[in-house]
């Protein structure tokens, strides 16, 4: 029993390695200009924690065969360097690891939140609320229009509460279900909650952040490669929140200026 | 050395059925009440897994019999959205509170710390009767709540602020549903923290003579710990409750911010904070995890030294250890909101302790492997769940080195990669555990024997279901796949459905693993060959030295008297394999650290 234990073990720690070697579900592609660094900190990390997961349970399942049909008479043994030994190895071993970890991992971290977006970045304004997202662009002026909550309809497609007759500055700002960027261009995102709590998910874009009602965050990142991605919420938001998503376009400039006036004449 | 100064109330055998079996100050019959309230509560826990599993796999498949349990949730016999939110929440609060902290903690804790320590029941019996009884009456609310108008909250264990506050608007359950949530949790916190009173008295002050604090057995240490953290942990828990349930009842905002809208209308709340639920809620939450799977550590450790017949290679440095994991487990709960909208420095500042408890966790994992070397162990159903604990805990561990790291857990957070990662570290370990305990302890609890041969079956089937459900967790989590979905429809998930097939065969197979469990259980619990003695493992602590099952008072007319450590095996120049810890036999070379 102990024998085909030791095995079953060994057969689970290598069945278990081997869709993360084969790459068999990989990460989505990285297109973002930040995205290098958590890959590569992920990579670290899965080199260590890899080797640590395979050296336990190898380490388990030999001492589970080797130990479990003690001769008649056979004497305890001790492990050589006893207690003391196996803590100066986990300080040392494991902490070296994390305060590696914990270093390189700041700088990753950093790259997205303690940076300030750059004076050309594009600003968008992404709202969340059971179960949509909207975006809106501040229009040729550069300026948002201030919310007003209590103007939010619905039935009159006012999703963000826009005043368009009393605030100047929201008469040319636009406002889409679909988010579309220009590639290598920075993006502003300021991130506003209408209703509960929500995310904005991006794996591609290796950008994920919840949304927080009643204060407004704001992001930063750059898209890298053109094409058509999924925005997921995954803080759970209700009922529909498996459904709560919308496309991200990244676009040529060219292409984004067309679909920019496009969703102007349609406002 | 401890002078016997406290003692409980002293109280005599009781003489009615309702005194001994219902309402009873018997901390062993408390702590078989907690196990059966546990066994139940994992029943239920398991039926939902399994319902929400199917749907997993196959969302348009019809459950027979699926209406019955909910008119509104399954026309048809098919799961609606709401429903497969509101049975996960279910499924996650049933689990976490009463049956991780109910069974390892309360259940065995109550049977043996008393009984371990030398004493003759805790301090405050009837404290101990009410704080089951409260936990009891706790666990009625959340079955009420699947049968009010519009079902059991659907907003998760964690019940994230704002949705869980602003009541029916939010969704169907967010308002009696959370009313029912919360007053259950609440109920929940206050049995704990009687127990948690009561177990940390016992420790300290009930110990017989000759039992000083290092002559514990590491499952009262582990004990002891964790009601220390119950009792910090449980008593922050409670207020956040009552405030969620002010902001249902009573007007208030604590939890809901100013100008929300939603169906177009704005909410009346103002001037609450959205975080100040999370800060508070994993305030307990993370030592919620320790609460979970410390007396696990306790109890395959004790199982796994009377097993190798050999000590751990070193008693202290295990309470250190467990004893640290206690200490940062409150210094690391930002690390479950790195990506909420706290300030980014904070999560730095969370990550680094999140990396430090790998040390201790790491301490505990080596000292465990480096006393199997060399060791004469022993194979029976309740050592191969000891090991397949140690097992499930390195997996599950490892994997936090990943969400210890805000960068990463950008990509990771919210996927089935934390899915994966809690239920190996906290639930398949902690429920490891609460086997591994059950083989072991169920002949002194009964004076039977479960049968040896459908539990290692049962281990087996387990331990190779579990790692085929939550190993693939991870993968998932990898390639983005985000939790709390009900179905998968985005492009990127869609390829993804086949894994979740998977995952649900095998949590059917692994379920039906557990059926055996439970007829071995109730089998033998009749039926089962009697034990043939009072130590049938050879042990050495206390809950050996005593009848089987224990008397009324635990040791008889004569109160124990300890004169060694607590695990006195293969020791050099003795009369026997053992030593237990009442022999007043002279140990030349006993295991004793100094």
């Amino acid at each position: 029993m102990a024998k085909i234990f030791a095995v079953t073990i060994i057969l689970i720690a290598i069945a278990s390695a081997i869709p993360i070697v084969m790459h068999m579900w990989p990460m989505p592609q990285d297109i973002s200009t930040h995205g290098y660094l958590i890959d590569e900190q992920y990579t670290d990390t899965m080199w260590e924690a890899g080797l640590s997961f395979l050296a336990s349970q190898f380490l388990l399942a030999f001492f589970i065969w080797k130990f479990s049909s003690p001769k008649p008479g056979e004497k305890i043994k001790s492990l050589p360097g006893g207690a003391k030994g196996l803590v100066i190895a986990a300080f040392l071993l494991v902490g070296t690891e994390c305060l590696a970890l914990g270093v390189f991992g700041v700088k990753a971290w950093a790259s997205v939140y303690f940076t300030a977006p750059s004076a050309n970045a594009l600003p968008v304004q992404v709202q969340a609320g059971q179960f949509a997202f909207y975006f809106r662009y501040p229009g040729p002026d550069g300026t948002f229009g201030p919310l007003h909550p209590d103007k939010i309809s619905e039935a009159n497609a006012n999703f963000f509460g826009l005043d368009t007759t009393n605030d100047p500055d929201s008469k040319d700002d636009i406002v889409t279900a679909e988010m579309a960027i220009p590639v290598n261009r920075e993006i502003h995102l300021l991130m506003h909650a209408k209703d509960v709590g929500h995310s904005f998910y991006v794996p591609e874009l290796r950008v994920q952040q919840d949304f927080v009602p009643g204060l407004d965050v704001t992001l930063h990142f750059t898209a890298t490669k053109i094409g058509k991605y999924e925005i997921v919420c995954t803080q759970l938001c209700g009922l529909g929140h498996y459904n709560m998503k919308a496309y991200l376009e990244v676009m040529s400039q060219e292409d984004y200026d067309a679909w920019i006036k496009q969703q102007a004449a349609l406002q | 050395m401890h002078d016997m100064s406290t003692h409980a109330v002293p109280h005599g055998a009781p003489t009615s059925f309702i005194r001994k079996h219902v309402f009873s100050i018997d901390h062993k019959v408390i702590g078989k009440q907690y196990y059966a309230l546990a066994l139940v509560a994992a029943l239920v826990g398991m039926f939902l897994s399994w319902l929400m599993r199917i749907h997993l796999g196959w969302g348009s498949f019809a459950i027979p019999g699926l209406h019955l349990l909910s008119k509104n949730g399954a026309p048809g016999d098919v799961m609606t959205p709401e429903y497969y939110l509101q049975l996960m929440t279910m499924h996650g609060t049933i689990m976490v509170f009463f049956v991780l902290t109910t069974a390892p903690f309360a259940a065995f804790g109550n049977f043996f710390l008393p009984i371990q320590t030398g004493a003759e029941d805790m301090p405050f019996p009837h404290f101990n009767m009410m704080s089951f009884w409260v936990t009891f009456t706790a666990f009625l609310p959340i079955v009420a709540s699947f049968f009010v108008s519009d079902g059991p909250t659907l907003g998760g264990w964690t019940q994230y602020a704002p949705l869980s506050a602003i009541g029916s608007a939010g969704g169907p359950g967010e308002g009696w549903g959370v009313i029912l949530w919360a007053t259950s949790i609440c109920l929940f916190c206050i049995g704990q923290l009687l127990g948690s009173l009561n177990f940390i008295t016992t420790t300290l002050d009930m110990r017989c003579k000759g039992m000083s604090l290092m002559r514990l057995p590491l499952t009262a240490w582990a004990w002891f710990i964790t009601s220390v953290m119950g009792l910090t942990a449980f008593a922050v828990l409670m207020p956040a409750c009552i405030l969620l349930i002010l902001d249902h009842v009573a007007g208030t905002s604590f939890f809901v911010a100013s100008n929300l809208v939603i169906n177009d209308q704005m909410l009346a709340h103002s001037g609450g904070s959205t975080l100040l639920w999370q800060h508070l809620f994993w305030f307990f939450g993370h030592p919620e995890v320790y609460i979970a799977i410390v007396p696990g550590m306790g109890i395959v450790s004790h199982i796994l030294i009377t097993n190798m017949r050999r000590p751990m290679l070193s008693h202290r440095v295990l309470i250190y250890s467990m004893g640290a994991l206690a200490a940062l487990s409150y210094m690391v709960y930002g690390h479950h909101m790195f990506v909420s909208g706290m300030n980014p420095v904070s999560s730095l500042a969370f990550s680094f302790p999140t990396l430090v408890i790998t040390i201790p966790s790491t301490i505990v994992v080596l000292i465990w492997l480096g006393s199997l070397y060399g060791s004469k162990l022993r194979i029976n159903s309740a050592s191969l769940f000891s090991l397949g604990f140690i097992s499930m805990f390195i997996s599950g561990g490892v994997s936090g080195f990943f969400l210890a790291q805000p960068s990463i857990d950008i990509m990771l957070h919210a996927t089935y990669f934390v899915v994966g990662h809690f239920h190996l570290v906290m639930g398949v370990a902690a429920m490891f555990g609460i086997f591994a305990g059950t083989y072991f302890w169920f002949p002194k609890m009964t004076g039977r024997m479960m049968n040896e041969t459908l539990g290692k079956v049962h281990f087996v089937m387990s331990f190779i279901g579990a790692y085929c459900i939550f190993m693939p967790f991870h993968y998932l989590g990898i390639a983005g796949n985000v939790r709390r979905y009900q179905a998968f429809t985005d492009d990127y998930l869609i390829p993804l459905i086949p894994v979740h097939k998977f995952i649900t065969i095998a949590a059917l197979f692994t379920g039906l693993a557990q059926l055996i469990f439970l007829y071995n259980l109730i089998h033998s619990r009749f039926w089962g060959k009697m034990a043939p003695n009072d130590n049938p493992w050879e042990g050495t602590s206390l809950e050996w030295s005593t009848a089987t099952p224990p008397p009324h008072n635990n040791f008889g007319d004569k109160m124990p008297v300890v004169y060694h450590d607590p695990y006195q095996y293969s020791v050099e120049g003795a009369s026997a394999d053992y030593v237990m810890q009442t022999s007043p036999e002279q140990l030349k070379n006993a295991n004793e650290e100094k």
